[in-house]
């Protein structure tokens, strides 16, 4: 059996995506009024996206293997194979997700400041490396833009942005 | 009426304040312009939520700058590395960057920067005169032709963002259904908020942009661990002096090219979709067929410069026209400019003009004098374009991140928004690396509500769907959204040589004649008239050249 190609894939997923959305649509309430209802306009949509997956199902699977649009690829940094070779390539932008997620999830504890600050820090490290004298520059440059920002919202445009609990106190 | 609108506009404007801002956002945009991998509009959305506590004329003509300064930006990169710091001085290191190495970098400096300037200006001034009277043209639109525009805007950014139509399409669609999430525009019921109270007001739409557009471009800017470390660029030189004098006699000297790249510019911007990275490869192209010297183009001819940076600066003033006349965003920046209106409570309308003229004039004005300010500006921001380089890639990636999250949260003090920003960022990433053009997605779900509500409104006044294709301008959104979206299509069996092609661009003249006769009136058919002519004329050139098909390349 020939194996599907990646916009195969992504189109399948795509058509899930519709009909899972399309079922959701059915929990949309019906009002008494109004000549356009509420779930007309996004079921339309659906339909629009479905039928546009199913034309991207077909020429994907039409160009065989080979996905059609290769323009991502770079032979200069080719990926490895498996799984170990998706996160290798991908590290980055993963660790960057990573780190978001987690200063999101320790907003209520450490507030914007600390937060964005060890963000930023921890990012630069993971991104650029530690050696060196860079963990005194990353932190300096963490310090600085972050807490700069931080005032500049704070006490220039009077935006009261998420103490933390620890600034909390003060 | 007018001058008192610009004045009361200047008024607005003059305060010390207002002026440094600009200064502030024309130097910022001009820094972000240079950086390769840095996005114009990235920079218009990164500053959005600076703006937010600011007066509507003060925060707008603060975007306004950093647009402007973006666009002319691009150029330092490109002449003095050969890599543009933008997609839409793409074309400028095709000339600038030989000439720099031939020698005379300050020249070519100077002819990008004045030729950004002429750009400009003309541009400002076609916003200013013409904007009004394509609002005029807006008033008659009825609901039915609103949402046929929109619909119009959608394919056609589609056809023009990407190599794959339908990946444009799946995009714009994802874009519209995305906006679709919270309470609906017409009876107010909650749609898809799966359980979830956070959702039943929908996605914030900075947001959803700052996450799509920023977010995921910093995530590429990255991937690659390599280059992540390396400084912004480590090629060319940039101990030069911008030769101001002698690039104005060189331009004063190509006016031509001055003035039909600008107006390239201003329809490419006119055009929903079409922005500065087709602006200025077009205007290169039309210059070298003009030129009595093609040969000359790409080792380091004037005009080489001068036409892709006059249009590029020029596409703005086209896209805020329609933004302001129509309230259709011609491309990426100019939907994040209406994200800056919409959060100051300002709808752009055809009636915009007339019901806010001083907003409106201010951002002309803005527009107009941001541009004195770039020229003012750019002999300096050279010498922190050389220290802005040495910044590594990752340095600059985290702490904008940083930034975003700040922004972000900063727009309604809400959490959530912040959550928004990480899924819409992993999903921007994601679809970048699948091929999916993410200026549909941004235009869908910046237009989505408006062809909504305007579909909600058309079927109020009567469920018959006729007027859909009975009323001129709907049916003249129609046809042109149909051939927009067949475009695609047209160029690659063109390349191909089959026979139909030969008919593409006479069909779309006979098509597009007829809603224009619809319309009436003593402008409108003889303009149909003029199309019709056109399209029998290049049928009768084909029939007389034995049905022969050229393929250029």
């Amino acid at each position: 059996m020939q194996r599907l190609n990646r916009d195969a894939i992504v189109a399948i997923f795509l058509l899930a995506f519709c009909g899972v959305l399309f079922w959701a649509s059915f929990e949309i309430r019906q009002p008494d009024y109004g000549v356009l209802l509420p779930s007309t306009w996004p079921r339309v949509i659906i339909g629009v996206l479905a039928f546009l997956s199913v034309l991207y199902l077909i020429q994907s699977l039409k160009s065989g293997a080979e996905a059609i649009d290769d323009d991502k690829y770079d032979p200069e940094h080719p990926r490895g194979l498996g799984f170990r070779g998706l996160l290798v390539h991908w590290k980055n932008p993963l660790w960057c997700f990573f780190l978001f997620f987690l200063y999101l999830l320790s907003l209520p504890v450490l507030g914007m400041l600390i937060g964005g600050v060890t963000f930023v820090y921890v990012l630069m490290g993971v991104l650029g490396g530690w050696d060196g004298n860079k963990p005194y520059l990353h932190a300096a440059f963490a310090i600085g833009t972050i807490g700069a920002m931080w005032s500049l919202f704070t006490f220039g445009l009077g935006v009261l942005l998420p103490p933390g609990m620890i600034l909390g106190q003060f | 009426m007018v001058i008192e609108n610009v004045l009361g506009a200047f008024a607005e404007l003059a305060n010390i304040q207002t002026i440094t801002l600009m200064i502030v956002g024309v130097a910022g945009g001009l820094i972000a312009g240079a950086i390769p991998g840095f996005t114009i509009a990235m920079a218009v959305v990164l500053t959005l939520p600076f703006t937010f506590g600011m007066p509507p004329v003060m925060g707008l003509a603060t975007m306004v700058s950093v647009l402007v300064g973006g666009l002319s930006g691009g150029l330092m990169a490109g002449i003095l590395t050969g890599i543009p710091g933008t997609p839409s001085s793409v074309a400028t290191t095709f000339d600038g960057f030989p000439m720099a190495r031939k020698g005379e970098p300050g020249l070519a400096l100077g002819i990008g920067v004045w030729s950004s300037f002429a750009g400009g200006i003309i541009s400002a001034v076609l916003l200013m005169t013409l904007a009004p009277q394509l609002a005029r043209v807006g008033l008659e639109f009825n609901p039915w032709d609103y949402f046929m525009l929109v619909m119009f805007a959608l394919t056609i950014t589609a056809s023009l963002s990407g190599k794959n139509m339908i990946k444009g399409l799946i995009a714009g669609a994802v874009g519209l259904l995305i906006r679709t999430v919270g309470e609906d525009q017409a009876v107010g019921m909650s749609r898809f908020d799966f359980g979830i109270d956070s959702l039943l007001s929908g996605f914030d739409f900075i947001a959803v942009l700052i996450g799509l557009f920023a977010f995921s471009q910093l995530l590429n800017d990255v991937r690659d661990p390599k280059d992540a470390r390396k400084a912004l660029t480590e090629r060319g030189s940039v101990q030069v002096r911008i030769e101001h004098g002698r690039a104005i006699r060189v331009l004063l000297k190509h006016w031509v090219v001055v003035v039909r790249s600008s107006l390239i510019g201003v329809f490419t911007g006119i055009l929903p979709g079409a922005g500065g990275s087709i602006a200025n490869i077009l205007a290169y192209d039309q210059a070298k067929k003009a030129s009595k010297h093609p040969e000359k183009f790409g080792t380091g001819t004037p005009e080489g410069i001068i036409a892709p940076e006059s249009s590029n600066n020029a596409v703005e003033g086209g896209a805020l026209m329609i933004l302001m006349a129509l309230g259709i965003p011609g491309d990426v920046t100019a939907a994040i400019m209406l994200g800056a209106l919409l959060i100051h409570d300002i709808v752009p309308s055809p009636t915009f003009i007339t019901e806010e003229p001083i907003l409106a004039y201010s951002i002309f004005i803005a527009f107009f004098g941001a541009t004195f300010i770039m020229i003012a500006l750019q002999s300096f921001m050279l010498r922190v374009f050389v220290l802005v380089t040495k910044v590594r890639m990752y340095v600059l990636a985290s702490v904008i991140l940083g930034f975003c999250g700040i922004g972000v949260f900063a727009l309604q003090n809400v959490t959530f928004d912040l959550w928004t920003l990480l899924w819409f960022g992993i999903l921007g990433f994601v679809m970048r690396h699948f091929g999916f053009p993410l200026a549909p997605m941004i235009l869908g779900v910046v237009l989505g509500n408006i062809a909504e509500l305007n579909l909600a409104r058309a079927l109020a006044i009567t469920t018959d769907l006729s007027p859909f294709v009975t009323r001129p301008w709907s049916l003249f959104f129609l046809i042109i959204a149909i051939f927009s979206a067949m475009f695609p299509l047209f160029q690659g069996h063109r390349k191909r040589k089959k026979a139909w092609t030969l008919f593409f661009m006479p069909v779309v003249c006979f098509a597009v004649a007829v809603p224009l006769f619809m319309m009436g009136g003593v402008p409108r058919p003889v303009l149909a008239t003029i199309i019709i002519s056109y399209g029998a004329y290049t049928l009768w050139r084909r029939a007389q050249d034995g049905w022969h098909i050229e393929v250029k390349d």
